[in-house]
């Protein structure tokens, strides 16, 4: 007895892919939904450190043409050991950035397999399926998975709080001048 | 005049995890496979071990041995693949199973309320008394499946 085969294709549609690693895990993610691949260290005048984050995995935030961009921490967000970050991803229409240890290589997915049903918690959330590749398989990350809507609404809040005294101590000196 | 109900003999497929034997309905089960590498990748569901790789198929690892006998099989073990109904989809779950499966038919006595909700009835079979798995209860799968989902869209997501 066998679930229903999956729908043949036609012609075989392919997806480009960066092949990157978390934590020493292998993950994809659509190239399409990378805007920007910077260096961490070319980042570091542009990042603005959060005094109160909220989130353990997210310390930094990015200004972007005017709107704010968090910074997450790929391994913490996937529970994995702790390791240098080397790169990130601006993940575009997100407001979400990820820290990597590096990029594997970019290659093309012919198949995404939803991720079974039996994978029922956050990672739900965090995949947009799985693919095999190289006699692997590699999870294809959400890019929207990150950070969810109350997560984002937390930082945006923290965010205010820090920009808020600020803005206030500005009107203040423009009073005294 | 009323005919005596005929007793409903099915088909079983007899498992052995450890020391103890269960027995899952035939048509739940698709085939009894050599150990294969199992992949992993962060997630936050505990009773999936990983995944294998079945025919071009992505399959769960859901590691039932902790919930049965207490333990999970870590080696020399086969997977039986079985058929997991998710509302009106199904999709397939790898089982560990520490060796060889039996194919036997038999009457099953239904579970009662007392019984844990993973045991489907009773059969017994060769002196032993032996639990008929209920694999919906048994494995992992989203808290609410009374809203049918789309078939298409859920079995496979196009690049």
């Amino acid at each position: 007895m066998r679930p229903a085969p999956p729908a043949k294709q036609g012609a075989a549609r392919t997806e480009q892919i960066i092949l990157f690693r978390v934590g020493g895990q292998l993950f994809a993610v659509s190239s399409a939904s990378v805007q920007e691949v910077r260096s961490v260290d070319s980042l570091g005048g542009s990042a603005t450190e959060l005094s109160q984050p909220g989130l353990r995995k997210v310390r930094h935030i990015v200004r972007r043409g005017g709107k704010t961009v968090y910074v997450v921490n790929g391994a913490m967000h996937f529970g994995l050991p702790a390791t240098p970050a080397a790169l990130v991803f601006v993940l575009r229409g997100t407001g979400t950035a990820l820290l990597i240890d590096g990029i594997e290589k970019m290659t093309a997915m012919t198949r995404l397999q939803a991720l079974p049903k039996a994978f029922c918690h956050e990672e739900r959330q965090w995949y947009r399926g799985l693919t095999s590749l190289d006699q692997s398989v590699v999870p294809v990350v959400a890019p929207e998975g990150f950070l969810t809507p109350e997560e984002m609404a937390l930082l945006d809040a923290a965010l205010q709080s820090e920009e808020t005294p600020e803005a206030g101590a500005d009107e203040e000196a423009e009073r005294t001048q | 005049m009323s005919q005596p109900a005929e007793s409903e003999v099915q088909s079983f497929v007899l498992l052995r995890l450890g020391e103890r034997r269960f027995a899952l309905a035939a048509n739940q089960i698709a085939e009894l496979v050599p150990p294969s590498r199992v992949f992993r990748f962060p997630h936050r569901t505990p009773e999936v071990e990983g995944v294998i790789v079945r025919r071009g198929r992505i399959v769960p690892v859901c590691d039932v041995g902790e919930r049965l006998i207490g333990k999970s099989l870590k080696s020399r073990r086969l997977y039986l693949i079985a058929l997991r109904r998710y509302g009106a989809q199904a999709e397939w779950v790898a089982l560990p199973v520490t060796g060889e499966c039996e194919l036997i038919k038999a009457e099953m006595s239904p579970a009662s309320s007392e019984d844990s909700p993973h045991v489907a009835g009773w059969l017994s079979h060769a002196g032993d008394v032996i639990e008929v798995l209920n694999l919906n209860a048994l494995t992992p799968g989203p808290f609410d499946m009374g809203a049918p989902a789309p078939m298409a869209a859920a079995e496979e997501a196009r690049p």
